[in-house]
């Protein structure tokens, strides 16, 4: 689009990321000097108290391998445990709704929205809502939506799409925030303090707690025998949001699904010890059904929605171990990559490792192919994942995927073939590998060669050690030969 | 019970067949590195041979997703390596791409079975000489400060971490000072270095950075494509760190040229 303003161009604020090709996307992320001080202090931080967490907790291998099986268990017997669900929530006093693409999922929420008279309504951060699109559908729908997390109030200042899962607003440092606040806010407080920063949002928000007709939360956990969703915040945004108004929400994904309260627990423990490093966060709620006779509190009208939105697919096809997640973040901030581009650059609603396996899904493997592609599969996301998700393995099944759909550049087919042609015929590996030697060396100066043709990825950042005058094949026959001469 | 040490199975002599998987980075960069493996070998009581037949373990493709062509060079790799007791190489990344070839021939039991023994017979250098052959150096001098990088494969993959440290602190007058973010990612990552070339410089950049605050003179490590990687920066970046192979050190040619010095 020539008229769009480079604001608008921007992989932050584009309506459609994967309309910048991700090599722009990337240098706009690297380009930007706030962006990679904002990403260390809160990635340094959040790996600092995981490891610090699990550290101190001697049962955390234990725990991560029985919150697997745990997922692993629901994933193999989604139907019944769906059906269960179902049951105990209606059973409860909810209303339960199923959407199998995240149009349909949008499509029920404003309907309820509409059927509620809904003017103004508040949401707590939820990463299903961002995946099917729920901020655009409702604005679209002419309903003003108030997003009443801390940091998604930032990104909904600034006009941002969030750019991590826990904290959306992780590219944004302090003082940008501040400023946005000043910018903004009716009575904005000291912006050089955060706990001012914060009673400043907190002003802002609590009149439209107050005054939203719908409230629409994501669930954590959805329990299978008592018809319970689970939230976990740390900010009480999801209890104002999801208690005050008439009608509450909520769109979670199939696999959130546990058995049992107790199995909840586990994957607890391991959640917010993965993300933040916390035991526990600071609110855990759990919601079942309506406001009941005698109540004080709580919504007239309980609704659930459940989405699929790709995950059968994922699940029938090679990804069911990635319906495990828990969206805990640990793998972003351990991944090097992310650490670098932070979170806009993925184009995706999930950025990172956990991003880049489930945006093809989503968004396509055209549009998305460079994803799976733009890791070094050093195998810490997979370390580090609360339930052993092989997320390098996924990456490379896309890849696989992607070779077999002609998606990867003639350029690098080529350059493979070539190589395995040769690769598999020794006499002429060997022949070839003692002029490339020869070749390099040309390049040389002093030890080092500076500039080489068809090398200048590696090249242009770095220099490269000038090769030995011959190759060790060549080296070691000649020993060899001396030695049968004796 | 206690595990019977390999060397003692009576499938395996007291000084065994061991083949060297030169690996294509130091067969054309630093032969220098494979002549160590042999000499630590060696040293070790083991039988040394190089297949001549030995060429690419089909990583690059793998990692691509060309499944095709990996499987092809890692037939290849199968049959130069059959005849030995162990496969040992001075890289975690290609000796963990050997243990990766089950996962290629799952549909193909003839090549499975042997895919599977190659993997079952293949260890990374530094992890071998210790785990297998409880080797330790002896009378090896070296007066500098070194810092130590590991590398993913060999980290995750095949649990090398203390086996190189143990090693270096036999070397008589080196002293080692610890790499904070030394389990990072180096940014090599093969291919990606060069299909991402300003992520992974930016990766690098972060490391060498790292490695110039530890004041150490030397880097070491364990894979040639990580310590070109950081060898490459360091030198851009006018740093004076001297990078090796830690091959190099434990066979005393630390005293030789560092990667980029002349002979």
């Amino acid at each position: 689009m020539t008229t769009a303003s480079s604001a608008a161009r921007s992989s932050a604020q584009a309506s459609d990321p994967f309309s910048i090709p991700f090599d722009e996307r990337i240098k706009e992320a690297l380009d930007n000097k706030t962006l990679k001080i904002a990403i260390d202090r809160t990635t340094n931080n959040a790996r600092d108290k995981r490891a610090a967490a699990v550290a101190a907790w001697p049962g955390f291998a234990e725990a991560r391998t029985l919150g697997k099986s745990i997922k692993q268990h629901v994933i193999d017997h989604l139907d019944h445990y769906l059906v269960e669900f179902e049951a105990n929530a209606l059973r409860s006093g909810a209303k339960v709704h199923w959407a199998s693409t995240s149009d349909e999922a949008c499509a029920i929420v404003i309907d309820l929205c509409r059927k509620a008279g809904a003017k103004s309504v508040t949401r707590a951060k939820s990463m299903l809502g961002e995946e099917i699109g729920l901020p655009h559908a409702l604005e679209d729908a002419g309903i003003t939506r108030v997003e009443t997390d801390l940091a998604e109030h930032i990104v909904q200042l600034a006009h941002d799409r969030p750019s991590h899962i826990i904290w959306p607003a992780l590219h944004r440092t302090r003082e940008e925030v501040a400023e946005l606040f000043r910018a903004n806010h009716h009575k904005p407080q000291n912006s050089d303090d955060i706990e001012s920063m914060v009673a400043s949002a907190r002003e802002e928000l609590r009149g439209r707690f107050l005054a939203a007709d719908v409230g629409i939360s994501g669930a954590n956990f959805l329990i299978a025998d008592s018809g319970a969703i689970c939230t976990v915040t740390n900010e009480g945004n999801a209890e104002l949001t999801t208690t005050i108004p008439r009608v509450h929400i909520v769109t979670a994904g199939i696999e959130k699904l546990v058995p049992s309260l107790s199995h909840a627990m586990v994957l607890l423990r391991l959640l917010v010890r993965s993300a933040t490093g916390a035991d526990l966060t600071q609110y855990t709620t759990f919601h079942c059904g309506p406001k009941r006779r005698g109540d004080r509190d709580g919504p007239e009208e309980f609704h659930i929605v459940l989405v699929d939105n790709g995950r059968t697919k994922m699940r029938n096809e090679g990804l069911a171990d990635m319906l495990r997640c828990l969206r805990c973040g640990a793998c972003m901030n351990h991944c090097v990559v992310f650490r670098q581009i932070g979170g806009h650059a993925y184009g995706g609603a999930y950025p990172g490792p956990m991003g880049s396996v489930m945006t093809p899904i989503f968004n396509g493997l055209e549009k998305s192919h460079d994803l799976p592609q733009a890791c070094t599969l050093n195998g810490s996301c997979q370390e580090v994942c609360p339930v052993d998700i092989p997320l390098p393995t996924l990456l490379r099944g896309w890849r696989e995927k992607s070779w077999r759909e002609g998606l990867e550049p003639q350029i690098v087919r080529q350059s493979l073939g070539f190589w395995a042609f040769g690769a598999r015929h020794p006499f002429l590996y060997h022949i070839g590998t003692r002029l490339a030697v020869r070749g390099m060396r040309l390049f040389a100066k002093g030890g080092w060669i500076r500039s080489l043709p068809l090398a200048s990825g590696w090249t242009r950042h770095r220099d490269f050690p000038k090769p030995a005058p011959r190759t060790f094949m060549e080296e070691w026959n000649q020993q060899q030969r001396l030695k049968a001469k004796g | 019970m206690d595990a019977v040490p390999l060397h003692n199975q009576p499938t395996v002599s007291d000084r065994p067949k061991v083949a060297l998987y030169v690996t294509c980075l130091v067969d054309v960069v630093r032969p220098r590195i494979g002549f160590a493996a042999i000499s630590l070998l060696e040293q070790a009581g083991c039988d040394v041979s190089v297949p001549q037949s030995q060429t690419c373990c089909g990583q690059p493709a793998f990692n691509s997703g060309d499944d095709d062509h990996a499987r092809a060079l890692a037939r290849n790799v199968i049959r130069a390596f059959d005849s030995f007791d162990h496969v040992v190489v001075p890289s975690g990344s290609c000796a963990g791409m050997i243990h990766k070839y089950p996962e290629l021939f799952r549909n193909d039991p003839v090549w499975l079975h042997r895919a599977e023994a190659l993997a079952a017979r293949t260890y990374e250098l530094l992890s071998y000489l210790v785990d297998i052959r409880h080797f330790m150096p002896k009378d090896v001098t070296l007066h500098a400060s070194a810092t130590y990088h590991d590398s993913c494969s060999g980290l995750r993959q095949l649990g090398v971490m203390e086996q190189p440290r143990k090693m270096l602190a036999a070397i008589e007058g080196l002293s080692i000072t610890p790499l904070p973010g030394h389990d990072v990612c180096c940014g090599f990552g093969g291919t990606f270095c060069v299909k991402y070339p300003a992520i992974s410089n930016a990766i690098v950049d972060e490391k060498a950075r790292d490695i110039e605050n530890t004041k150490a003179d030397l880097l070491l490590g364990g894979d040639l494509g990580c310590l070109l990687n950081m060898a490459g920066k360091l030198h851009r970046r006018g740093a004076a760190t001297r990078v090796f192979h830690t091959a190099e050190i434990l066979s005393g040619f630390g005293s030789g040229p560092a990667i980029g010095e002349e002979d």
